[in-house]
């Protein structure tokens, strides 16, 4: 049993950390979601150089042969920062589709362009009626000639608007909620057909509406066999789960610390809160939550190998944790933080609001519980 | 024991819904369905039109003009306005101060200030908090310096609710430094547009602006603006505080949200099955409804001894709590049942507009809404500090 990172771990932490500590405070994070991108690219070049961008890859694509516990490493310290770049999006989700699923030559060609910082993607798999149900697809790709035309909608694709390719997932045979019959593309986001309606969310990211109409994609737009892309897509997420829950770590250790320092420093009634009995359990149990999360976070990204069932019961139970543990931390803060922290002047809000998110993002509580509830022999 | 209504309350209530019906501002519901801004004028359509009909104040006395209206028919009245989702007039004049005219102000006062609030006239917000005085409210800093027949007013007021909007501004100030801290202090009535008074806006974590800093330098204020004595403000102040409580637990407005929950939970499929027929979800919501029903009676129970002569005691507290508590899990479960459509952000920046509604026209505001709530269990006395005084006043701890 070892829980301990190798030295290149720690010095990838400590140069992420050092990042965050100088170029991703609360302000310059204002500056940039306010911007009219939303996003720096200043930050995703050095991000380039830092070598996060390739680091979980390997080294015969360009890579520098990580693993997922580096993913975990970065993902944690942009949690700390709540970085709005898509690593989550073009790294982990992306990157991971092409590993898993690509073609030696898919791989060869598309994973050096993400690991050099020269495409960025957006992943688009939600329906309005598919809600958490990632088999749930009314998009569809017929075949036609050597290639397919996709035709569908796509809703809330976090990152749309900074995307020059989309990984989308699409039906090309079997009913709306079959297991067969999914299959996943890339698709060029200038792709004639494809027309977007991009909007900011309330964590701070930009997010697309996508319509793919008649869109032609080649026969080397299909990522693994057709058809048979479910199993890719739900390891993929799973993959993204554990790299979001690493990011949700970082910012319930923020709001966590953030908190416990606030309530020592500030004074009512002739005395520091954090003296309140009180405050102080609701801070203990914040430590607490924030410990189990790290725990779990540790879990998932441990179990991410193993087979099917083990990796899909991991990421629900750190995904379910990830929900509880940030709605309780989160509301905490903003509780304990008194009227300072109903504002948007400080960080803590921010915190917040990414961390509510978070359980959205790629199934909420409920839907985890059912999913760990339906393989648990 | 009887919670039936009487033919008379039910024909009570049919003339409620006609009335609100026929004056209930259409524009103004939709843009607070969708969370957008309101105007002055916004928040003062209704109010304008309960006054015209005699309606503005119905837990005033009828000399002040309030209506006369019964316990049940007041209940009545509160339940119908939220199904009807229209703004009620702001608390500030007409729940906080009107309470501390009536029984401590002067005739002067009383003739000048309560039908100027009655007609929705005179907006005022509600000068207490400080940067270093929220919880211990008691130990604020602003100070008045008497000189002459006025007072000379220094010292920041923060977290006031519209103050951009407001007229006037009531005040708790420190006349004497010198005595144990709530000895010392009064309270007054400050005209906004004094020369010294400083609005600066603050931000929420959702986007709106709804609270200011009120910075006062050197703003001259009339003797004859205190209410009641110098340096026995706390007491009126107490005073206003539990009648800010009674109204807060919101039993009207969170039924009204858990319709709302409902429809969304019939609309929103998962695995094709509605939100509304999935087992757990469904307990989520009658787990709350049930929580609400029981705050309900307690309000009821707590109505009935206020109208057998017994004023809002520390058990007002519960209300607080609780309500407060229920409102925010409506929040969270609205948000759950939206799903990804509740990440939109109307307000973000380097927004089109036309690109919104995005989703369905539920989904709106709702991630805004819950995260502006949050501020229920932080003002108005925050939720521990309601646990304390019940902790001490109620189980004598
Ligand atoms: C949206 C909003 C609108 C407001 N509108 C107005 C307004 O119009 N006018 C006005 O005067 N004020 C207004 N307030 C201020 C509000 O009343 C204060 O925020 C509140 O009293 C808490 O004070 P504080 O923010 O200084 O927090 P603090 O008092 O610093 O409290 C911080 C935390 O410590 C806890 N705490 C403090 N003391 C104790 C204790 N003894 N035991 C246990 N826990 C304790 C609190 O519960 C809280 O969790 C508003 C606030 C908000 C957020």
């Amino acid at each position: 049993m070892d829980f301990s990172f190798t030295e290149e771990q720690t010095l990838l932490r400590n140069s992420v950390q050092r990042f965050i500590q100088d170029k991703y405070d609360i302000e310059a994070r204002r500056k940039i979601i306010n911007s009219e991108e939303g996003m720096s690219r200043d930050n995703w070049n050095a991000f380039a150089e830092l070598g996060l961008l390739m680091a979980p890859f390997p080294e015969e694509y360009g890579g520098l042969g990580g693993d997922n516990i580096d993913m975990m490493v970065i993902m944690e310290e942009f949690g700390k920062g709540l970085v709005v770049e898509p690593y989550l999006q073009t790294v982990v989700l992306a990157g991971s589709f092409i590993l898993h699923g690509g073609s030696e030559d898919q791989k060869q060609t598309l994973i050096p362009e993400i690991a050099g910082g020269e495409k960025i993607y957006a992943v688009a798999f939600a329906e309005p009626q598919g809600r958490y149900n990632l088999a749930d697809l009314t998009t569809k790709a017929e075949k036609s000639g050597d290639g397919y035309t996709i035709n569908g909608y796509k809703a809330v694709v976090l990152g749309g608007p900074w995307a020059d390719k989309l990984i989308v997932t699409a039906r090309t045979s079997g009913g709306e909620r079959d297991e067969d019959g999914v299959s996943v593309f890339i698709v060029d986001k200038s792709a004639d057909g494809v027309s977007t309606r991009d909007y900011p969310t309330v964590d701070g990211l930009r997010a697309s509406e996508i319509t793919f109409e008649n869109v032609s994609v080649g026969a080397d737009a299909l990522l693994g066999k057709e058809g048979k892309g479910l199993g890719l897509v739900e390891k993929v997420f799973d993959i993204g789960i554990a790299a979001l829950c690493a990011e949700g770590c970082g910012a319930l250790r923020v709001l966590t610390d953030s908190t416990v320092e606030y309530c020592k420093t500030r004074e009512q009634f002739g005395q520091p809160i954090g003296k309140f009995q009180v405050l102080q359990h609701r801070m203990v149990d914040m430590f607490m939550e924030t410990e189990q999360m790290i725990s779990m976070t540790y879990m998932v990204n441990l179990k991410l190998d193993e087979s099917d069932v083990e990796r899909k019961k991991a990421a629900s139970a750190a995904k379910v944790q990830l929900g509880k543990s940030g709605k309780f931390v989160g509301q905490s803060a903003i509780q304990l933080h008194g009227g300072m922290g109903m504002t948007d002047e400080l960080h803590v809000g921010h915190f917040f609001k990414r961390v509510t998110m978070m359980d959205t993002l790629f199934g909420n509580v409920d839907h985890h519980l059912k999913r760990y509830t339906s393989l648990d022999a | 024991m009887d919670i039936d209504y009487a033919p008379e309350d039910e024909a009570f209530r049919a003339e409620v819904r006609a009335f609100i019906a026929e004056n209930k501002p259409k524009i103004v519901a939709d843009k607070r369905a969708r969370g957008e801004e309101l105007t002055r004028e916004d928040y003062l359509a209704w109010h304008k039109a309960c006054y015209k009909k005699g309606w503005a104040a119905p837990k005033w006395p009828v000399e002040h003009g309030g209506t006369g209206w019964t316990v049940t028919q007041k209940y009545i009245w509160g339940e119908e306005c939220a199904k009807g989702e229209v703004i009620p007039p702001l608390p500030f004049g007409m729940s906080m101060l009107a309470p501390v005219i009536m029984a401590y102000g002067s005739d002067a006062q009383k003739a000048e200030v309560l039908p100027k609030i009655l007609s929705g006239d005179v907006w005022w917000c509600q000068g207490y908090s400080e940067p270093g005085s929220g919880s211990d409210l008691a130990s604020l800093k602003t100070k008045a310096v008497r000189e002459g027949d006025h007072y000379i007013v220094n010292g920041q007021k923060t977290w006031t609710t519209l103050a951009q909007h407001a007229d006037w501004i009531f005040c708790l100030v420190r006349t004497d430094p010198d005595v144990k801290k709530q000895m010392g202090i009064s309270f007054l009535l400050i005209d906004m547009k004094t020369p010294g008074i400083t609005v600066n806006p603050i931000i929420t974590l959702e986007g709106g602006h709804e609270v200011n800093e009120v910075f006062l330098d050197n703003v001259k204020v009339p003797v004859e603006n205190r209410v009641g004595n110098e340096n026995e403000g706390w007491t009126y102040a107490k005073f206003l505080l539990s009648h800010e409580r009674s109204g807060i637990a919101g039993v009207a407005s969170s039924k009204r949200s858990i319709e709302k929950l409902k429809t969304i939970a019939r609309t929103e499929f998962s695995n094709g099955v509605s939100l509304w027929d999935d087992a757990d979800f469904r307990s989520n919501i009658s787990d709350i409804s049930i929580q609400l029903t029981a705050l309900e009676y307690t309000e009821l129970r707590t109505l009935a001894s206020e109208s057998a002569g017994k004023g809002p005691g520390p058990e007002a507290s519960l209300l607080k709590v609780r309500g407060t508590e229920i409102g925010q899990r409506i929040d969270e479960l609205v948000v759950e049942a939206t799903g990804y459509y509740s990440m939109p952000f109307r307000g973000g920046p380097a927004t089109d507009s036309n690109v919104f509604p995005v989703g369905p026209e539920y989904a709106d505001g709702v991630a805004g809404t819950y995260f502006n709530d949050r501020k229920t269990s932080i003002f108005g006395g925050s939720n521990e500090i309601q646990r304390n005084i019940m902790a001490k006043a109620v189980l004598g701890l």
